[in-house]
């Protein structure tokens, strides 16, 4: 394949195949294909496995049809965030749940403290026999078509397909980490060689071709998403996130749930902004110091050149007097300071037809 | 393949001189940006600095990662390719031409001499 190999929470990861900026643009204007087997999945089923998801999962998962899925976390019992992941309903009994490579051990051993003797829910981590890539891009479809078969059901955003297959289960599911329209297609690890070079194949005919995780950082972060680990800690809170949404603090009790209302009657301390460079600057990255009128306030969680936009786009944590749209920031870049504005996320808007 | 030139003399951390010119230009080598991919900002040294062999002088960034470029030889930085400010992407598409990044007066010739020629940067690269 040509590609540059890093090492990533355990895997051998392409960080890229051409470039990062060409697969990037390959993903906003046609498609990509990324190998996203280092991601986690378990499988939660039982009689009880919808209440006890819903006793550690911030979201109300009581919502989800059989097939359909939310964008979930999962708090220790300070509100802090251990994982934010993808929780599918495959049944009215099972649920499928995607998670952060580099978080696979911590959720499952809090899943675990979590779970009760007499909860009658049953967990499987399938993640070290899973592989998955996703397929991103506005020709998402047309590859879907063309490996799946013109019958073939595409699964929708936030939607799931189960299949069973001579070779194994097959999960498609209606998400993705660009912004763009695609899905993530997870199988038993001895099927992926081929499926990978059948969907490259495919990819590369509808004008594509295989991306690395340098382009799914930048095409993430150009939609605003948080990364674990980057921007997302166990020392703060979903609510300091600005992932509000996805937490229903009227479902009933969840793990974390009372330390989120006690945060939200207090105020928030400080609260994830977006901002962007506003003149020639070196692109922000992670860790350089940030300063609001003067004085470093804090650091860079996520951030690089933007291959959309041309500008350096970032993240950090701020206090609420710096994180108002339009306040304006300086990133501290080998000692100088460059200007930057708070944006409203995404930093990117496809362009309207 | 990487285009290595047989005009120039390299340093092992990829930076290329051209000894025929004075002052000479220094810039970075096709293998280098191809490496590199996609420069987005160069982050010039002053005009008027003295550098010894091997300092670490300035710093490009691709979209990947920030990377420190180190004078080939001692001297004074005379002059910075100004192009690069509005067109970095120079770097990529003509590394050895348009895309040099300053030129720099030597202080001693016989360091021009202990860099690689072509032949051993290409091995170096290979």
């Amino acid at each position: 394949m040509g590609a540059r190999m890093v090492p990533f929470a355990g895997w051998d990861m392409p960080v890229q195949y051409t470039g990062i900026v060409d697969e990037h643009k390959a993903v906003r204007h046609s498609v990509g294909v990324f190998d996203i087997s280092h991601m986690g999945q378990f499988i939660v089923s039982g009689p009880g496995a919808e209440a006890f998801l819903n006793r550690v999962l911030t979201n109300n998962i009581t919502k989800l049809q059989p097939g359909q899925g939310q964008y979930t976390l999962l708090l220790n019992g300070l509100g802090g965030v251990i994982d934010d992941l993808i929780a599918y309903r495959t049944s009215e009994r099972e649920f499928y749940l995607v998670v952060n490579a580099s978080r696979i051990d911590a959720d499952w051993a809090h899943l675990e403290t979590q779970l009760n003797k007499d909860d009658e829910v049953m967990m499987a981590n399938a993640s070290d026999f899973t592989a998955g890539l996703a397929i991103q891009g506005p020709k998402a479809r047309e590859v879907a078509a063309a490996v799946f078969g013109n019958a073939a059901s595409f699964p929708e955003h936030n939607t799931i397909l189960v299949s069973m297959t001579s070779e194994g289960p097959m999960w498609l599911c209606g998400t993705g980490y660009t912004g763009e329209e695609g899905f993530e297609f997870f199988m038993p690890m001895e099927t992926a060689e081929a499926w990978f070079r059948k969907i490259v194949d495919a990819v590369k005919a509808a004008g594509g071709m295989p991306c690395g995780l340098g382009a799914r950082d930048t095409l993430r972060l150009e939609m605003g998403y948080p990364l674990n680990g980057n921007d997302l800690s166990e020392q703060r809170t979903p609510l300091q996130a600005g992932l509000g949404f996805f937490v229903d603090l009227d479902k009933g009790d969840f793990t974390g749930r009372e330390a989120l209302v006690k945060q939200k009657a207090a105020g928030l301390p400080d609260k994830l902004a977006a901002f962007r460079m506003t003149g020639a600057a070196p692109p922000p990255r992670p860790h350089y110091p940030v300063a609001f009128a003067g004085e470093i306030i804090g650091e860079v969680c996520s951030g690089t050149q933007s291959p959309s936009l041309g500008i350096g786009i970032g993240m950090a944590y701020v206090p609420l007097s710096a994180a108002a749209i339009g306040s304006t920031l300086e990133i501290e870049i080998r000692g100088r300071r460059f200007p930057a504005e708070v944006v409203k996320k995404p930093f990117y808007r496809k362009p309207s037809l | 393949m990487s285009n290595v030139p047989e005009n120039l003399r390299y340093r092992d951390s990829h930076e290329w001189i051209d000894p025929t010119q004075s002052p000479s230009p220094v810039g970075i080598t096709d293998h280098a940006q191809a490496e590199l991919t996609d420069v987005v900002f160069v982050d010039p040294p002053k005009v008027g600095t003295q550098v010894s062999a091997g300092q670490q002088v300035c710093v490009i960034e691709s979209v990947k990662a920030a990377s420190d470029i180190y004078a080939p030889v001692a001297g004074e930085i005379v002059a910075i390719n100004e192009a690069l400010t509005g067109d970095p992407g120079l770097l990529n598409r003509e590394p050895y031409t348009g895309g040099w990044i300053f030129k720099i007066q030597p202080s001693n010739s016989a360091e021009l001499d202990a860099l690689m020629d072509a032949a051993a940067y290409g091995k170096h690269i290979a």
